[in-house]
């Protein structure tokens, strides 16, 4: 919030559109001060909330109806009935807000006081249907009429005229504040509480992370995630890329596309059960194709699932490439489209062979897009769940970190181990992000 | 750059020439024999399982006890009472044919969500100026990476016991755990989730419909709100299509988020199914009937609208 309102002008010259006269570049300074003295009392604000009395009695308050409400009167309903309640609502939400984005910067004594009763009355009714507690009341309310006139002063005496902010705010909120709510929050309390132990009490230091290291299940974890990350996307990609380079412009191109691109549209959990068919393992009469096979060649069947060391780590591992080489094929088909076929006519000009040109101009002219198949996979790969839960259940040494976290944290009520697995994991995902990151940057300063 | 002179230059019909031409080389590579086996293999690999599978759904349970689904060829028999028995099994609170109903309930509201609020951002990085907008989109981008194992115990804490500050409690947690089919957290922890990606997407989209439009329509007095819902989102219809297809397989086939998010009598198809495959076991003729009750509905979507699909695919990835 407070880092768009202070983005108000240093030399403000430029004139606001409704009815004041234009300016004086001082007022620039006075806009800041004030902006800055608002910030200070929302702080003020904001502590003297959290350090007010605690009472354990306080009921929630509200203005009679608030989400909580409309959820739990929702939750009764039948679920096909609450889609249709749901999306008028929330139709009607984007509406408002669209309808205000419209009015917002139109100049006139209407929409000036239009402007200023929605400041005030939206924080306010947010905070309202989220229902503060009683004891807190009056600083939520404090907090939400602060916010409320920070930004109808930051917005009335921004450069671009009056609205321009208002305009930007109303658009970005709801994203803004989901993403802070749900991503970051969580990510920082994660990291937080990893540091805690079960319960979230007592300090721990860095014990959670030594037992993610030590322990078996968490030991396994990291091994096998380390083995699905480094197998995964080099094995999709590589048969990705033979199958779009055989098929490339065959007859029938998009139906033999359909084939291996269809297990992305199926789940884990159906692949997982489509997989564990084919390694069923029982007594008698084989039913499932693979050991069928073995004993058809007259070998003893094995129960692969559950077959050690790392075996079965790689079974659920071709569970895994077998939904994602799909992805990997339609991306680099695409990218092959793009080699410009004079380039590919000069090498044969030259006298190379198929492979040589393959190698030698088509790679070289898809290296982004393999790049990006690559990386993309490689983040799936980290954060897989499903397909241990499926077919393991993590038994037989086969957990993975984005299991073993859940596992921690749903059998157990460990949250401080899972805490930290969790934190392994984002420590494994973070030099990918940092590289797709800056790869978008340059992307961007091309453009 | 010099590629496309030399298109320019020459004649349709030569270009058309050119292309029939470098298709019968392209064909005359495949027939080289290593090439077509490798690509049959490839295929038969990543069509047998599901269809082993889907085989055996139809066969009466007796017989996939004993024999393998390649019988069927020499001795065909098929039933459909895998499937009535399947959807009919589960507990008293919820049979498969109920989550089924879940699973409509989570996906469609959790699609339309994240796609609305997306674009509204998404149209703000793209057409409003404003200080520091490169850095905050770059920290988007960054969180479409950040595992969503990250986020689940807080946020889940945050909706069941809401925040409590200092022993202040700021925000009271929803009471739905004892409503009957409650999926507000369910849909509020999807939207959240696909956020990054679909800004990221469709930001790519509408930023780069001409200025020109955008204008024209600023000129004749359009104010924000109307361009965005009268220009850009007709325009960018067909990104945000294919973002709804992406969403709308993600949160259907979705097992993670339902397991931690959904109270028990509101679970989806996934969890359900996952649940019952361990109470099935080796009956194959149930799990078999049970997968392809949960993987029809995507296969539908995503065989009758894969160009869309494959469009939004190639847009998030090579510009990623």
């Amino acid at each position: 919030m407070t880092s768009l309102q202070t983005k108000t002008p240093a030399v403000a010259t430029a004139p606001a559109q409704p009815p004041k006269v234009p300016k004086a570049p001082r007022s620039a300074n006075t806009t800041r001060l004030i902006v800055g003295g608002a910030a200070v009392l929302l702080a003020v604000a904001f502590i003297a909330l959290i350090t007010s009395p605690p009472n354990d009695d306080a009921r929630p308050v509200s203005l009679g109806f608030s989400l909580n409400s409309l959820f739990r009167w929702m939750g009764g309903l039948n679920p096909i009935v609450q889609i249709p309640i749901i999306l008028v609502i929330f139709g009607l939400v984007v509406a408002l807000i669209l309808l205000l984005i419209e009015f917002a910067p139109r100049a006139g004594r209407g929409y000036f006081y239009a402007r200023l009763a929605a400041c005030f009355v939206l924080p306010v009714l947010a905070f309202m249907l989220l229902r503060p507690y009683q004891n807190a009341l009056i600083w939520v309310l404090a907090i939400a009429l602060i916010v409320g006139a920070l930004l109808f002063f930051a917005d009335y005496r921004s450069r671009q005229g009056a609205g321009y902010l208002f305009q930007l705010v109303t658009f970005m909120t709801p994203a803004v504040l989901l993403l802070t709510i749900g991503l970051i929050y969580p990510t920082v309390a994660t990291i937080y509480q990893s540091f805690f132990d079960k319960t979230s009490q007592t300090f721990v230091g860095l014990d959670n992370y030594f037992w993610v290291f030590a322990n078996p299940e968490g030991f396994w974890s990291v091994v096998n995630t380390l083995i699905w990350v480094l197998v995964a996307p080099v094995f999709s990609t590589i048969v990705g890329l033979a199958y779009a380079a055989f098929i490339d412009r065959a007859k029938g191109e998009k139906y033999l596309k359909s084939l291996v691109f269809m297990p992305m549209a199926i789940s884990f959990v159906g692949a997982g059960i489509i997989w564990k068919f084919i390694y069923d393992n029982r007594q008698g009469e084989q039913v499932g194709l693979l050991n069928a096979i073995i004993t058809a060649f007259g070998g003893q069947p094995v129960s692969w699932l559950d077959a050690q060391p790392l075996i079965n780590t790689f079974l659920l591992l071709v569970v895994f490439i077998w939904t994602q080489t799909g992805f990997a094929m339609v991306i680099l088909s695409a990218a092959i489209k793009g080699v410009p076929t004079e380039q590919m006519e000069a090498a044969e000009l030259d006298g190379t062979n198929a492979w040589q040109r393959f190698t030698n101009v088509t790679v070289p002219g898809i290296r982004s897009s393999l790049i990006v198949v690559l990386t993309t996979i490689a983040i799936g790969s980290l954060k897989v769940y499903d397909i241990v839960a499926v077919m393991t259940g993590g038994r037989a040494n086969t957990t993975v970190l984005g299991f073993e976290m859940v596992n921690q944290q749903q059998r157990f009520q460990s949250y401080g181990h899972s805490a930290a697995l969790a934190v392994v994991l984002f420590l494994f995902v973070l030099p990918l992000i940092i590289y797709n990151a800056n790869q978008m940057r340059k992307q961007r300063e091309i453009r | 750059m010099i590629a496309d002179t030399l298109i320019d230059d020459r004649s349709k019909r030569q270009i058309a020439r050119a292309n029939a031409k470098s298709e019968k080389t392209a064909q005359a590579r495949l027939t080289s024999r290593g090439a077509t086996i490798v690509a049959v293999i490839i295929a038969i690999f990543w069509t047998i399982p599901t269809f082993g599978l889907f085989v055996t759904s139809f066969r009466p349970g007796a017989d996939t006890q004993s024999t393998g689904w390649w019988t069927v060829f020499t001795d065909p028999s098929f039933t459909l009472d895998n499937y009535s028995q399947a959807l009919n099994s589960g507990g008293t609170a919820l049979t498969l044919a109920q989550s089924f109903i879940n699973s409509l309930g989570i996906t469609i509201p959790a699609t339309v969500f994240p796609l609305v609020i997306a674009s509204l951002a998404a149209y703000a990085f793209a057409w409003i100026d404003f200080k520091g907008k490169n850095i905050v989109f770059v920290g988007v981008f960054a969180l479409q990476i950040v595992p969503i194992q990250m986020a689940l115990v807080p946020l889940l804490s945050l909706f069941s016991k809401g925040l409590t500050v200092n022993g202040v409690g700021i925000f009271p947690g929803f009471e739905l755990r004892d409503a009957e089919h409650s999926f507000a957290t369910v849909w509020i922890a999807h939207a959240i989730f696909a956020l990054p990606l679909a800004i990221f997407m469709l930001h790519n989209f509408i930023s780069e419909i001409p200025g020109e439009v955008i204008e024209a329509a600023r000129v004749d007095g359009a104010g924000h709100g109307q361009m965005f819902f009268r220009i850009v989102l007709p325009l960018a219809t067909p990104a945000i299509a294919s973002f709804a297809i992406f969403q709308f397989l993600w949160v259907w086939n979705d097992l993670l988020v339902a397991t931690i998010f959904a109270p028990s009598s509101s679970l989806p198809l996934t969890q359900t199914l996952n649940s019952l495959s361990g109470t099935w076991g080796n009956q194959w003729f149930l799990q078999s009937a049970g997968a392809f009750i949960s993987i029809i509905v995507p296969l539908i979507v995503f065989f009758s609208l894969q160009r869309f699909f494959v469009r939004g695919l190639l847009a998030g990835a090579t510009k990623g």
